[in-house]
């Protein structure tokens, strides 16, 4: 019983600092027009190119095309959700309510389940008018890939979450002066990640950086089932060997920074 | 039992010693006040109350529970205002308080919200952002914040600052009224020498980090011969002789 209530409370609490992010969407329609920006243009973008190329070339074409627009879209599960994960927070520096926050009965792990919570929300709200307007204008449709596309996403999401915790460590060490890391890290690995070509491209001494980034195993993986129509349940494997590796790296770093932060004082000074 | 009980308390960063061996106890219901020019160690000292720092040394026990150890335990039930920490500006205040109903894990937390309206007069406030706020209506949504999980132990961080004579009168008349209701322990850093001598029962004189004198208002008048608290605390700040020393 006393168990029950207290993960009721511990729900209560991730829930708080969740609907205080949910209130400000609800307050702002150009914050959420944002969400969608970015993966739209994207699409558009990259849409039109495979198009092209389509008319072109031909079938091989458009089966690579396929790829490249799967590419892109669940390229921005990973972006989204880094991003969605590291601004939530950096909205609590800008707006100097961590103060409050840290002095709250939210512990820790809370606070990064309510960051992952609004995370997935944003990512969600970005990636889902891409993927419509993939299959309206494109007719491509990332859903034909079936129930594997489940495990895609949770890769890629976690991915970012990791990536994310390990920038909101930074930011927590080096304060306001990190958040840059919060747009430009994840695109930094973009080259290992196989986003849009096979790791087979990349050149021998690089490969090894690529096949440690999980995301790579999933473009593998993703290519494999839109070229081959096969699930490569070696490559998913490995993507979730990864994860497990790079989120368990980042909460320790988290752990590590968070207690440093109390011991320097960075808390109390975070924002300036 | 003590409500705070802080023993051998200090805080260094690198060579500088911001808090240096304090100690001190609030009883259950009191007023303590933390006196002490800029840099004299109060906002360490409440961090560290808090749990946003931890202290290089000494311990700190709040409603029983070692703040080490247990911190969580002791911060449901304690609560923290200071105009230097600002609620979501985009938020509603109404939105604001239901954040931290929730954070304090508050029961019905709409009826709460309406008592607190009503008890701060804070009704015609309640869908208005809070950003929007002039300084008066601000401190009063803070304090409301502050009170919304019914705190057995409230800090407060210069809770009258930027406030015009009438709203602090008002916000320390209402602490008055809430501590003697509630039974509520409270710390309150102040630079405003009235404001302690009326809401405190004890005080405790800060310095380079170490406590230079503790007392209550009335007999650090006394022991210094002067008239209010504003002028021991000069004669403590500029290093003037005691005045019963010097007799």
């Amino acid at each position: 019983m006393i168990e029950q209530n207290a993960a009721m409370a511990s729900a209560q609490r991730i829930w708080g600092l969740m609907y205080r992010h949910l209130a400000l969407f609800r307050r702002s329609w150009p914050r959420l027009l944002e969400l969608a920006y970015w993966p739209v243009l994207q699409m558009c973008i990259w849409g039109f190119t495979a198009s092209f190329l389509a008319t072109r070339n031909g079938s091989p074409a458009a089966l690579a095309g396929g790829a490249l627009l799967g590419g892109v879209l669940l390229w921005e599960v990973s972006l989204r959700s880094q991003m969605g994960m590291s601004i939530t927070f950096l909205e609590e520096i800008w707006s100097r309510n961590l103060g409050h926050v840290f002095v709250s009965p939210l512990r820790p792990f809370e606070l990064v389940a309510a960051l992952i919570g609004m995370s997935a929300i944003r990512m969600l709200a970005g990636v889902i008018p891409a993927a419509l307007l993939a299959w309206a204008l494109y007719a491509f449709n990332l859903f034909a890939l079936g129930p594997v596309l489940v495990l895609f996403f949770v890769n890629l999401m976690v991915m970012g979450w990791a990536v994310a915790l390990a920038v909101v460590s930074l930011i927590l060490r080096h304060g306001a002066g990190a958040e840059a890391l919060a747009w430009s890290v994840l695109f930094g690995l973009t080259p290992f990640a196989a986003v849009f070509y096979p790791v087979s491209v990349l050149p021998v001494w690089l490969q090894p950086v690529a096949f440690a980034v999980p995301a790579s195993h999933v473009f593998e993986g993703m290519r494999a089932a839109l070229l081959d129509g096969t699930i490569a349940w070696d490559q998913l494997g490995w993507a979730a060997v990864l994860n497990v590796a790079w989120l368990v790296g980042a909460a320790v770093l988290f752990a590590a920074q968070f207690q440093v932060a109390r011991k320097n004082g960075a808390l109390l000074s975070i924002g300036e | 039992m003590t409500a705070i009980s802080v023993t051998g308390l200090s805080k260094r960063y690198g060579a500088t010693l911001a808090v240096d061996g304090i100690d001190f106890t609030v009883a259950p219901g009191e007023t303590l006040g933390l006196l002490g020019g800029n840099g004299a160690g109060k906002t360490t000292t409440i961090a560290m109350l808090l749990g946003l720092l931890i202290p290089t040394s000494g311990r700190i026990s709040i409603l029983g529970h070692d703040m080490a150890t247990d911190r969580f335990a002791a911060l449901a039930r304690m609560n923290f205002s200071s105009p230097y920490v600002a609620l979501p500006g985009r938020l509603s205040v109404a939105e604001n308080l239901r954040v931290y109903g929730h954070l304090y894990g508050v029961r019905r937390i709409d009826a709460r919200i309406a008592e607190l309206a009503g008890q701060l007069d804070l009704e015609a406030l309640l869908h208005r952002s809070a950003g929007e706020l002039s300084a008066g209506q601000k401190t009063r949504v803070a304090l409301a914040k502050s009170l919304i999980n019914r705190p057995d132990v409230l800090l407060l961080d210069e809770p009258t600052a930027s406030l015009d004579p009438d709203t602090g009168d008002l916000v320390r008349s209402w602490l008055e009224r809430y501590r003697a209701e509630s039974g509520c322990t409270i710390l309150l850093a102040s630079h405003n020498m009235a404001e302690v001598e009326r809401l405190c029962s004890q005080v405790l004189m800060l310095k380079k980090g170490r406590v230079v004198d503790r007392g209550a208002p009335q007999n650090l008048l006394e022991r210094y011969g002067r008239d209010d608290l504003e002028q021991v605390f000069l004669d403590i700040a500029r290093d003037r002789q005691h005045p019963e020393a010097t007799a």
